[in-house]
This record gives structure tokens, sequence and C-alpha cells, in this order.
């Protein structure tokens, strides 16, 4: 029987990995990752210490260059390209260590992560304040992360959960349609997880999101879906549900946590 | 870590604000200052001091380009200036013979071409690294740079270099730049169209992400940047600069010779711009005035005042990274607190036990000198208005007794600093003015 | 011709042994500090006129022995005192406070022994030549410096990879924090190499004061060839450097020896540029013209081709 058109059309994933290898070395860390991310959905990455979770988002934001496989940003393969262009095809990342521009304050640290995609690039003959829009929109942000009142100081001087929060930011910023977060709740109090939860939940509205996380909460709160990476290969890909039923998983990483 | 970067007086927030009010007033008091000052300096070694700083504020600005605000360290960022001072020349000597109406106003424009032509030409390749690499290179194609102009004589002269005559050219208002109080007005309106150009730089969008490549190259990787293209762009404009300098001082000289590529030149200009204060957009400018007029007036007073360069230069590397700009700007937050007054009280008290130290530091250096090489002219010395021998044991007991009772007492009185420096930082914090 | 070109490899490895003398501390200190050392040439001259000082009241053996000793101890001091304290402040402060201590050595050595060249001579023990190659005498010293540049790397070589002070150095060098958690004394260890790594500096100078001028210009001419043999081999890799070393070491002595120009090798086609152009001039120079300049153009090659040097791998 003939499938329908509307069927028949293939449906682009937001990201794709294919047979991914990352060696270092004789070492071999990512060891033939497959993975497919449709559009909107929000996928979190799980596994124990040093499976590679950190390098694959090295891979994927184009921080490495991979060894073997191939990885596709909305049907395009990114293997080759240096990171910036890939940041500029969409795709944006947060970092598991606090990466931001400390001697810049908070407002600067959020507008300079909107320049490039409201056009703005390298002009140099035109001031920064010209474009009302960025102020807008950094306005915007900074209310979502909820750092107006810090927004003049250095943020170097924020605190640490002040700078996850504001790392999220600077990720988010730029509009970016597939948003890769490293740990970003990492050495957050309760409190403040919830909050950042919250926070990821309306960011990632209609966007495609990939976050990377140990807080079983936050994962089984957050994710459609959950791919589980031990030793550098993907044991186990699915729901919730289905993760937290699959013995293999079980067995390599949940029986280890103590949520 | 907070503390370190709030007092340390690094870029901070400050500088934003200062952009964000964008007073018209104070180019319009700076220009009245500029044109004013020779009114109040009317000597011929005034004038000359004040364009010389003229030239200096502007190659130390564009300097900071490259290092304050992009944060790339270079080694040889002369080539610019030589090769704008070169271009000068032979600019007004081609005006002159081939009887062209264009002013000496505008000869500048020529080194600031060829700064930018070969910042654009050297710079692709200088930018491909960045750090203690990209240093290296630069001082590699200086040293290639300086070498070449020696080889090629046609061009560069030889060891004399090529001269000019700044009053044959167009004039304006019968203006024909021979006495140096013209000459200090024309750099002086230079200067202050660089000034503001640059500063006008810092708010472009180019040049708020100078200031991110610089705080964190990878992270403005993925905000879509490519940090060798803004570093690329920042060396091209830094060098433009630096060859209006170059314009300017050839002018100023009526000369252009291979001593401008030299590494002295190079490492003048860095020391400027880090004495000064590479983190504030002012820093250059004082660190600029600050060491022409030094340089001036203290290779009449020492011979060996490049000495007292160099270790003025490493005492601000170790105890104050931020320049003259970071100290003063560190205690905005305290004087707007109103407790400046009993602090500054604390350090006139640290100031005895450290002049003790520098009398002692100047009387060793300057006997030795008299020692050293220069003993075959004998070694009877002059200071502060006493002769006296370089080998007598009571000179050099009394600078023994300098160093080593100032640099305790200077230790006993850091402690009160340290202690008064707090309570002011506490006050301050109080107020909501500091963090 | 045979001669010139046995006689210019024989200087062209001495030359480039000698600036593997120098680089090797350097790239030492790089690794293990990150840091480059701007001052490292100016360790190079304070040997060089140490050596002079203390063989003028002692000899040349003497000085041999004490000049790098003293050299490695103010490499010590000035690790302890001023370096450690720059290092919060990042590697920009780092290398500018190297800068200025460059800057502070020459003009100490101007004031102590002026600018002009000094009259650093041979050792009479070694004042003979050598062999001789067809026509050209070959002094023994020169022999005196092959032999001792080798016995040191050897000696070097042997101490980093088979004792147990060279295993911590390696350690150190690539993770500092590891080796200090064992227990071992990192700040010590990061003294001790910059010392050793000055006292390389100061022996290459008490031995290449004889044979080259020994003036206060010494460490401004080499320093920057030093620094290009370490970008060119790659920033941080030995062999890149002994690498690189020996390469600019015979380009520039091979350079040296050719007295031939583009007029020279074109003069049968009647090309004659006008003397006094752009095109004269470069039409007319030699080659032994720009030997001084031949490292930087092979910099710019390299940069060009592969940026991160020879060897290299990482950005710094």
């Amino acid at each position: 029987m003939s499938a329908l058109p509307e069927e028949r059309r293939v449906r682009v994933a937001a990201l794709e990995a294919r047979g991914l290898r990352k060696n270092f070395g004789p070492a071999e860390i990512i060891r033939g990752v497959d993975l497919t991310v449709p559009k909107g959905e929000r996928h979190a990455v799980i596994g124990p210490n040093g499976a590679g979770k950190s390098t694959l988002f090295n891979l994927i934001s184009g921080l490495l260059l991979p060894t073997a496989g191939e990885i596709r940003l909305d049907g395009a393969p990114v293997n080759a390209l240096p990171a910036y262009k890939i940041n500029r095809r969409g795709l944006s990342r947060s970092f598991q260590v606090t990466n931001i521009f400390p001697k810049l304050s908070v407002w600067e640290n959020v507008r300079c992560a909107m320049l490039w995609s409201t056009g703005e690039k390298y002009a140099f003959w035109r001031s920064v304040e010209a474009n009302p829009e960025i102020a807008q929109r950094t306005q915007q942000v900074l209310s979502e992360i909820n750092l107006i009142a810090r927004k003049d100081l250095p943020a170097g001087v924020l605190t640490y959960a002040e700078q996850r929060a504001l790392e999220i930011g600077i990720t988010m910023a730029g509009g970016a349609n597939v948003i890769l977060l490293d740990e970003p709740t990492a050495g957050m109090s309760h409190a403040e997880t919830e909050r950042a939860v919250a926070l990821i939940r309306r960011i990632s509205e209609g966007r495609t999101l990939l976050i990377v996380e140990h807080d079983m909460s936050v994962v089984f709160g957050l994710a459609d879906r959950i791919s589980v990476l031990v030793y550098g290969e993907i044991i186990a890909s699915g729901t919730p549900a289905e993760i937290r039923g699959n013995p293999k998983v079980r067995e390599a990483y949940l029986g280890e946590e103590a949520h | 870590m907070s503390d370190a970067i709030a007092t340390r007086g690094a870029t901070t927030a400050a500088q934003t604000s200062i952009g964000r009010v964008a007073p018209w007033g104070v180019w319009i008091a700076a220009g009245l200052l500029l044109a004013g000052l020779p009114l109040v300096f009317r000597s011929g070694t005034a004038l000359t001091m004040l364009s010389l700083m003229g030239i200096a504020i502007i190659f130390a600005l564009s300097y900071n380009m490259l290092l304050g605000q992009t944060g790339m360290l270079s080694f040889g960022h002369a080539v610019y200036y030589g090769l704008g001072a070169y271009f000068s020349v032979h600019a007004i000597n081609w005006a002159i013979a081939a009887k062209l109406p264009i002013p000496l106003l505008l000869m500048p424009l020529a080194g600031g071409f060829a700064g930018l032509l070969f910042a654009v030409l050297f710079g692709w390749v200088s930018t491909k690294r960045s750090g203690t690499a990209f240093a290296m290179i630069s001082l590699g194609l200086a040293e290639l740079v300086g070498s070449s102009s020696l080889i090629l004589r046609s061009f560069f002269g030889g060891e004399e270099g090529v001269t000019t005559n700044r009053t044959k050219l167009l004039r304006l208002f019968d203006w024909n730049f021979g006495p140096q109080i013209q000459v200090y007005y024309l750099i002086a309106a230079w200067c202050l169209l660089s000034i503001a150009l640059m500063y006008a730089l810092t708010r472009t969008p180019f040049g708020r992400m100078c200031n991110a490549v610089r705080d964190n190259s990878e992270r403005a990787q993925f905000v879509g940047y490519n940090p060798q293209v803004v570093r690329f762009i920042a060396f091209c404009l830094s060098g433009m600069f630096a060859g209006i300098a170059g314009g300017l001082a050839s002018i100023n000289f009526e000369l252009a010779n291979s001593a401008l590529f030299s590494a002295v030149q190079s490492g003048n200009v860095l020391l400027a711009t880090f004495i000064g204060g590479a983190g504030h957009f002012v820093g250059p400018i004082l660190g600029a005035v600050l060491v022409t007029y030094l340089q001036n007036m203290l290779s009449d007073v020492t011979e060996v005042w490049q000495l007292y360069f160099g270790l003025m230069f490493i005492a601000t590397v170790m105890y104050a990274p931020g320049g003259l700009a970071g100290l003063i700007m560190m205690h905005g937050p305290i004087w707007r607190a109103g407790a400046l007054s009993k602090l500054l009280l604390a350090y006139a008290v640290l100031l005895v036990p450290i002049a003790l130290v520098a009398v002692g530091a100047v009387l060793v250096i300057e006997m030795m000198t008299h020692l050293g090489v220069k003993a075959a002219e004998g070694t009877t010395m002059k200071m502060a208005g006493i002769t006296f021998d370089a080998r007598s044991w009571l000179a050099w007991a009394l600078a023994l007794i300098l160093l080593l009772a100032g640099g305790g007492l200077a230790r006993l009185a850091w402690h009160r600093v340290a202690a008064a420096w707090d309570r002011a930082q506490g006050v301050a914090r109080e107020k909501g003015l500091t963090i | 011709m045979a001669e010139l070109i046995l006689i210019s490899t024989l200087n062209g490895v001495l030359y480039g042994l000698l600036l593997f003398l120098m680089a090797s501390g350097l790239t030492l200190i790089f690794s293990m500090m990150g840091v480059l050392n701007f001052a490292h040439a100016s360790f190079y001259m304070l040997g060089a006129f140490l050596g002079f000082q203390i063989s003028r009241w002692a000899g040349f053996w003497m000085a041999l022995i004490v000049a790098p000793v003293l050299v490695g101890l103010a490499g010590a001091v000035v690790e302890r005192f001023g370096l450690r304290n720059v290092h919060r402040h990042g590697h920009v402060a780092e290398l500018l406070f190297t800068f200025g201590l460059a800057f502070v050595i020459e003009e100490l050595v101007q004031i102590v022994w002026g600018k002009s060249p000094v009259d650093f001579r041979t050792p009479a023990l070694l004042d003979f030549p050598a062999f001789t190659v067809f026509a050209t005498n070959y002094p023994a010293y020169k022999l005196f410096m092959l032999v001792i540049s080798i016995a040191i790397f050897v000696g070097l070589f042997v101490m980093l990879t088979r004792t147990r002070i060279g295993l911590i150095v390696q350690a150190a060098l690539t993770h500092p924090h590891m080796v200090a958690h064992l227990g071992h004394n990192v700040p010590f260890v990061f003294m001790s190499v910059f010392g050793v790594g000055a006292a390389l500096a100061g022996i290459a100078g008490v031995i290449a004061g004889p044979a080259l001028v020994t003036q206060s210009s010494m460490a401004a001419l080499l320093g920057p060839i030093l620094f290009v043999v370490v970008v060119v081999g790659g920033l941080g890799s030995l062999q890149g450097a002994l690498f690189a070393s020996l390469l600019i070491g015979l380009l520039q002595t091979f350079a040296i020896s050719i007295n031939l120009s583009l007029s020279d090798i074109f003069a049968g086609s009647g090309f004659t540029p006008e003397p006094n152009t752009l095109l004269g001039d470069l039409w007319r120079v030699s080659v032994a013209q720009i030997a001084p300049i031949l490292p930087y153009v092979l910099l710019i090659l390299v940069l060009i081709f592969k940026p991160t040097g020879l060897f290299g791998n990482r950005e710094t």
C-alpha cells in the first residue's frame, strides 16, 4: 500500500550523530555513538563520570574534530566546521565550567551573545546602541535569568549560581534553535536547581534541547527522551519510563546514584 | 577572586557607564585644554615636549587597541609607526616636487594609509596565533622590517634616513608650519581627532567583541564570532592609527630613519601604555604624557634613565598591573563614599619609607655607574649638590642603611595601609558604592 | 667549494647547537610554567660577561664552572622573588615581567662593562688549529664548544629520563598539581628548573663569549632569533627546538658565505634596474646581506603553512 505524501516526507532531525568516534592517541573516548534528536525534543544524556559526555558535547559543538563518524545539524553535515560556524547555523552551548566574560558587565555578557545573530557582526562604523532591539532583547534575557538587578556588575564578581544563570543566558541570547547545556545545575542548591529547571523549561519551549545532567530529578522532570552513555557508547535510548525500567541501565548507572 | 577583580582596577562596568553618558562636554573641554596649553607653557622646549606628548598619546592609544582592548601583546608595534613616518615623508617630498596643492594638514593620512596597508599585509599572518606566540611573531616581524629598511636604501635612505621640509607645502591661513607652535596645533588637532575616533571604536559592536575576545576567546566563538577576524580587524585599525602617529612624528622631526623601527621604540610604547594603565581608555594617555615627560627630564639628570624606566616598569608589573589609571579608578568608590582623605593619610605615612628606599636605590645605581665603565673619567660624582667619591665607604654605608631602614619601615607601614584600605572599602561597601 | 661546505656545516651545526643550548632551557621553562622567558638571552649575556670577568681574575676554566652557577643562582632568585609574585596576574604579566627584566639586565651590563665589546679571549690551552681542511684551519676551541654542547645534552637527556629528579620534572611539566599532591615541593621544582634553564643559557654565554663578540647588545641580537626558533619548532617541543635550531644555524651560516645576488645570477640577461630604486636594491642585495633576516622569513613561511610550528600541536 502506498504511503500518504505527508508521511513519506522525511522529517529532518534537528541534531544527528552517526558512528561518532573520538580517540585521544590510543585512548578511545567515544566509540561509535548514534544519536538522533528530533526538532523540539528535550533530550537528556546521562552516564557515569568519565563516560565521555563532555567530549560528546565538544564534538557536536565543534570544539573537537571527530576521529570518525558524522554529525548533522538540521540535516547538513557540520563535522569539520569550526565552532563559530556551527554556532552561526543555530547551535549554542553552555559549559560545565563556567565560561563567561569576567571583566565585562552582566549586561555586556548577554549583549555580546546576540550581536552576531542580530546582524551587527564586525561593524566598527556604528554605535552598539544604535539598534534599540538589541537593548530590548538584552533586557528580556536578563529578566528571564533574573539578573536585572546585577546588570552593571562585572560578571566575575557574581555568585556561583548567578554565574551559572548567566551562562545559560549567554547560551540562549543568540536565539539558537538547538541548545546544548552541559550540567547546568552542577553545584546548585535544591532551590536554585528548581529555579534553573523552570528557566530551562521556559527557554527550550519550541527549541531543541540536549542536556547533560547528573541530577536525576532534573533529568526525569525535564526530558522527553533520555540516552545513557557508558564508556563512550550509548547503551540505551528511550523515554524516561523505558530508561527507568531498563535493566542494563540500572546495572550500569542508576543503581549507583542516590536520588 | 572577586576582590582581586574589584580592587585591581580591571576594566569593569565603570568603562561601560562612562560610555553611556557620552558627554560632549568632555570633548569640548579637551579641545579647549589642548588649545590653551601653549599659552601656559610658552618656551620652545615646552612646546616640543607637548608636541612629542601628542604623538605619543596617539601611538599609545593605538597600541592599547591591541593590548588593553583585545588582549594582544605586541613587541613590534613600531613597524607601523615607522612605515607611517616614511610614507608621510615621501608623500610630502612628492607633493613638493610635483607642486600638488595638498596642505601639510592632510599628510598624516599618508602615514595612516601606510600603517593600515602593512597591518593588513602582515596582520593575517600575525593573527594566526594568539598569546605568547603572537608576541614572538610581532618581535620577529619588527626585526624583519627593521633589517629590511637598511637593505632597501632607495626607499628608506639607509642609516641617515629620509629628510623633508614641512614648510614647502600649500599654506592655509598663512601658516607655513615652520614655528614649533604651529606644528603643535597640527599635532593637537590630529590628537583630538584620533582620541575621539579610537574612543568611538570602543562603543561599536566590533569594539565590544574585542573586549569579549580578550576576556574569553573560546566563548566568543560560541556566540558566533571568529576570534581571528576580530583580532585581525583590531590589528589593522591599530596599525592605521600608529601610522598616523608616525606621520606626525616625521612632520615634527622633518625626518624618517630606521631608528623608528627599533626595539626601543616598540618597547617604549609598551612601557607607556602599561604604566599608564591598559585596562582603561585614558590609561595610555596618562602613560604617554608621563613617560614622555620623564624621558626628556630624566635624561638631563642622569645617564642611566633607561634603567630607572625598566625598574619602574617592573615595579608596575609586580605591584600595580592596572597601571596609573587602574590605581586611580580603584579609589573611585572610596572617593564617592567620602572616605578618601583618611586613606590618603595612611598613604602619606607609607611615602616616607618608600622615599628612603628610592633615595638609597638611586644612590647605589648612580655610584655603580661611576665605578663601572665610567671609572676612567674619575670617580667623583655629584648628587643633590653634594660632591663625593663613588668609592667612599660612607656613601655605600649610607645607601645600605637607607635601603634596609626604608625597606623595614615600609613593611611596617604597609600593614597600616592595608588596614586603612580595608576600612575605606568597608565604608564604600556600606554605602553600596562597591561590592 | 667542498672546503666551504664542510666548514660551513661545522660552523652551522655549532651555531645551531649553541642556539639549542639556550632554546632547550627556554622550552623547559615554557613547558613547565607556561611563561616564555623574554630574559633568557639576557642570562646568556650575563654568562658571557661574568665568564669574561672571572676569566680575567682566575682563568677561563674557573669561569666555565663558576659563571653558569652564578647565572643559575640569579635565575633562581628571579623566579623566587619576582616571577612567583607575578604569576597570579597571568601569563601576559609574566611575559611583561621578563621583558622588563631583560631591559634592566642590559642596562646593568652597560653600566658595569660599557657598550663596546670586551676582549674575551679563547683560553691558551685551546688556541691552536685542530685540523686543517684543504687550506683552512679549524680552531680547536670550536671543537671544544661542540664537544661541550653535546656533553651537556647527553647529560640533560640522561638526567631527565633516567633519574628520579628527572622523572619528577617531567611529571611536573604536564601535571604540576598532581605532582604537588604527591608531596613533591613543586615551587622548589619550578625554581630549580628556572635556575637550571638560566644556567644552561649562562654556559652557552661562557663558551660562546670568546668565539662570538661579547657585547651589551648580545641579548638583543640573539633574543629574537631564539624566539623564532621556539615558534618555528613548536612551542613546548624539545625535538622541535632542536630541529629548528639546527635548521636556522645551518641556514644562516651557509647564507653568510654566499655572496650572490640576483644581479649576479642574471648577469647575462642584460636586465639592469636603476641603482637607486626599490627594484634595484632588491636586485643587488646579496644572500650574505639578507642572512640575518632569513630566520624571520622562515618564521613567516612556517606561520603561513603550519601555524602551530613544525613539531607543535596545540595552540598556546
